[in-house]
């Protein structure tokens, strides 16, 4: 692999892995407050993308789109909480996985029937589609995008949850909720912003991969969730820093396995997983997973 | 002239077919030190988890501050100035001290998570307004120097007057300790004692506490209440309940060994 290909399949690999971190950090933030592997969350993205897809059909601008399908996001995020885990709260967590598992059978089964089930051209606007040559490298404008959007959005959280009274409460609310509660804070509303700020980035995560892959389909977050999941196990489940860490190492494995194996590209899928059994069997805990004691983010 | 802080009015509390409290009245005047005291299983966390709405009580009536509050939710319970500590230590383990404190002070700031986000001067002047204030608390309990220590770094007994102090950052005008002395040695426990008085007079608080150490009670309680099975047996100064017969009854071989 000469030096211009392997630069091409960086900027890839970066690209790619800020998308699962983007859905991996959703999934690490629920866990590491309701101990509930929210497999719903993969279908967030889908339905992120989706709505971008409406808004447009209705005559939105692509940008006034995004910020309503972002907006919806948030609102399915807490909605599947407020409806379908908030009365388990207190019911074995193995419940709350299963209902999580009907949740997204449900998202991706209702999109079906609203949308039929062949994918579809995903509107993305022309300035948003161009690339830049450096030499023999292609830049897509996305494959820079997307990177800085998710370091700037990374900061973002990571700041809220540790510089801010919000954060806080999200941190304390995985080492005892009935606790949380008497310290006067609305624990229910805190998960909701939970709900609310993971879904906002797989909403986030959702748009760009449709505009980086340009079709969308009722099935999308099924394999895309699955490895942003791996990548929040992969990074240490709980943690934030983890989960970036893990999406952006499973998104260079990913890229390089094919870029320096071709014959062995369809089988890029199962290289992510077998790297994940990898590192489990080394550190069960994940890379950033300190322990299992309760609350690490 | 004091005024009634808390009133018990004839709580009745059945877990199934298990009267837990059965008819319990009484009240606490502003600025005492009440105890609840009695042998294991009388009834005692279950009082605590009623007012702090926790449990809604099968008949009967919380009223704080002339206001009734029986179930209303706990978060909106301490807001009202109700805060509690429990007896198995419940402290955000691996957070540090200061951040347990801190948590305390929730709604004690306004700021918006737009404002946190973008760091608007209202955010930190609050932030660093509610870090002098927990850091004035700390003091208070003498802990400041572990002020960055994980909470589980630290002493039994230091872990005990931390949880006192994340209560305190509620601003509470009642507070509840549920067995404060429990598992602690003699110089802890006296210690303890000195640092309720303390805290007691700086906040100017209200103290309903639970405690199975008579002499502990005896040293702090302006007036008690004994329960057993659920019933009030004695209500009086702490010095005539440990001579009172129905008491020693209760408690033989508890206290009369102590």
């Amino acid at each position: 692999m000469d030096l211009s290909t392997f630069l091409q399949q960086l900027v890839n690999g970066i690209s790619l892995g800020s998308m699962y971190a983007l859905i991996a950090i959703g999934y690490t933030m629920v866990y590491g407050t309701l101990r509930l592997i929210n497999f719903a969350h993969g279908d967030i993205m889908m339905v992120g993308a989706f709505l971008v897809y409406l808004a447009v059909a209705v005559g939105l601008p692509f940008p006034v789109a995004v910020l309503v399908a972002i907006a919806g996001s948030m609102a399915v995020g807490v909605m599947t909480d407020k409806i379908a885990y908030k009365p388990l709260r207190d019911a074995p967590k193995i419940s709350l996985l299963i209902t999580a598992i009907g949740i997204s059978f449900f998202l991706e089964n209702l999109f079906n029937v609203l949308f039929g089930g062949v994918p579809k051209a995903f509107p993305a606007p022309g300035y948003l589609t161009i690339s830049f040559k450096l030499g023999d490298v292609i830049l897509p404008l996305m494959v820079i995008v997307i990177p800085v959007i998710t370091v700037l959005i990374l900061g973002a959280v990571l700041w809220v949850l540790f510089k801010t009274k919000y954060g806080m409460a999200i941190r304390a609310l995985a080492f005892d909720i009935p606790t949380v509660k008497l310290m006067g804070i609305n624990a229910d509303y805190i998960i909701s912003i939970v709900f609310a700020l993971g879904s906002a980035l797989a909403a986030i995560g959702g748009i760009f991969y449709a505009i980086s892959y340009p079709s969308i389909d009722p099935l999308m977050g099924v394999i895309v969730g699955l490895k942003a999941f791996a990548a929040a196990v992969l990074g240490g489940i709980g943690s934030v820093t983890g989960a970036v860490l893990g999406g952006f190492i499973l998104g260079f494995t990913e890229i390089f396995v094919v870029a320096l194996f071709p014959e062995l590209g369809g089988y890029k899928d199962a290289f992510a997983f077998f790297f994940l059994i990898l590192v489990l069997l080394f550190k069960p805990t994940g890379i950033m997973g300190k322990d299992l004691e309760r609350g690490r983010f | 002239m004091s005024s009634t802080s808390l009133a018990i009015k004839n709580i009745t509390m059945q877990f199934g077919g298990i009267k837990a409290i059965d008819d319990l009245s009484f009240d606490v005047q502003d600025n005492q030190i009440y105890g609840l005291i009695g042998p294991n299983g009388a009834g005692k966390t279950t009082i605590f988890n009623i007012i702090t709405g926790n449990y809604k009580p099968t008949s009967g009536d919380v009223e704080f501050q002339q206001e009734t509050i029986t179930e209303t939710k706990p978060n909106l319970v301490v807001q009202k100035g109700i805060a509690r500590t429990f007896q198995n230590i419940r402290l955000f383990k691996s957070m540090s001290v200061l951040d347990n404190i801190l948590i305390g002070f929730h709604n004690h700031t306004s700021y918006s998570y737009l404002e946190a986000i973008f760091r608007f001067p209202r955010y930190f002047w609050q932030e660093k307004r509610i870090k002098d204030e927990a850091m004035m608390i700390l003091d208070e309990f003498d802990l400041r120097k572990f002020a960055d220590k994980k909470a589980t770094d630290l002493s039994y007994g230091d872990q005990r007057k931390v949880e006192i102090a994340r209560a305190i950052a509620t601003k509470p005008s009642l507070l509840l300790l549920d067995e404060p002395a429990a598992g602690m040695n003699p110089s802890e426990t006296e210690d303890l004692s000195n640092v309720i008085h303390k805290i007691k007079k700086d906040f100017d608080l209200t103290v309903l506490l639970i405690e199975h150490d008579m002499k502990f009670v005896n040293n702090m309680c302006d007036m008690v209440t004994v329960l057993d099975y659920g019933e009030k047996i004695f209500e009086g100064k702490p010095a005539d309940a440990i001579v009172n017969e129905k008491v020693i009854t209760a408690y033989l071989g508890d206290f009369t060994h102590a």
